[in-house]
């Protein structure tokens, strides 16, 4: 007890402590969310910087404008609906760390389940909109070389940032599963503390975050 | 000897106020998002627009590090170390848009 009090007034940086007061494998899940960070930034930048020195663009309502089972008129209604799944995942995902410290193995598997269920949710609708993408609206669609909406870099971006995201959620899908296949053996409850759910969870809000920015500056902006 | 361990496992009540705190986070994002709608089909394209979105989304992504991450409740030297790079990320992201219009620029007058 003396020790701490006295390690408390020097300073945090001159050893003996953790200057960051986390767990080993919460500091690195967040140091790798920063190195993440830089690369989705370095792809929505080179984004912006095309798009500021081409002639034209696409207004991005009218090219996604299609929903599945409604034939009409619908601009980024569908898209809109992909955020609040992906936006409503994150919250039983926050509510699945927040069982995880009263130690409730039961509620972890429920609301694991349900962030589970949201991100393939997400997934199949992002399948559904690179279909339409591709096929397009009867003008060759859009691919690597060809592209009816507008300038072929605008469909290249919307592969690589919309797909590099998908594998993030692809990925968080799978690392979600396993840490929920743990909860039901009960290795958590053996270890005796559900760190893991918070450090997926960490991975999950990210993959959020970045469909944060995704939306703005690739749909509304 | 599993069942041995498990019987010492303690299960909390659900902390309500905790919770309430959560959804009150998540309702402001939607409502963000919602009025983010709304602004894409009421006003028309341009800075001012572009603008609004930008410092929207900043205070969507505030939210999600600060409180579903817990950064916001981290120490200091730690929420600082995440913050700081990010902010250096800004300065190219201004940069390059600013080069882009350039390169833009030197197209139009060629």
């Amino acid at each position: 007890m003396a020790s701490t009090t006295v390690t408390a007034t020097t300073n945090v940086w001159s050893g003996g402590q953790s200057p960051f007061k986390v767990s080993y494998g919460k500091l690195m899940m967040w140091i790798f969310l920063l190195s993440d960070a830089f690369t989705f930034s370095a792809l929505l930048v080179s984004y912006g910087m095309i798009r500021y020195s081409s002639e034209s663009w696409p207004v991005p309502e009218e090219v996604f404008s299609a929903m599945p089972f409604y034939h009409g008129y619908a601009p980024l209604v569908f898209v809109g609906i992909m955020t609040f799944i992906l936006i409503l995942s994150s919250v039983t995902m926050v509510l699945a760390v927040e069982a995880g410290h009263r130690m409730d193995r039961k509620g972890v598997e429920k609301w694991m389940l349900w962030t589970i269920i949201g991100g393939l949710t997400f997934l199949s609708c992002q399948a559904w909109e690179w279909t339409h993408f591709i096929h397009g609206t009867g003008a060759g669609g859009a691919n690597l070389q060809w592209n009816e909406y507008g300038p072929p870099a605008f469909a290249a971006f919307f592969f690589f940032i919309t797909g590099f995201h998908g594998t993030h959620v692809f990925s968080g899908v799978v690392l979600n599963y396993i840490v929920y296949y743990n909860t039901v053996r009960g290795v958590y409850d053996r270890r005796g503390h559900y760190e893991m759910v918070e450090k997926v969870g960490l991975y999950w809000h990210f993959v959020d975050l970045v469909w944060v920015f995704v939306f703005t500056f690739f749909y509304l902006v | 000897m599993t069942d041995m361990e498990n019987n010492n496992i303690v299960v909390q009540p659900v902390d309500k106020k905790k919770v309430r705190h959560l959804v009150n986070v998540a309702l402001i994002l939607f409502f963000v998002t919602v009025v983010e709608f709304i602004i894409a089909f009421t006003m028309a394209s341009g800075g001012l627009r572009t603008t609004i979105f930008v410092v929207m989304t900043i205070v969507k992504a505030y939210y999600i590090v600060s409180e579903f991450m817990h950064l916001g409740h981290e120490v200091k030297p730690l929420r600082w170390s995440i913050i700081f790079p990010m902010i250096l990320v800004m300065w190219l992201i201004a940069a390059l848009i600013i080069e882009g219009n350039y390169i833009y620029l030197i197209n139009l007058f060629n």
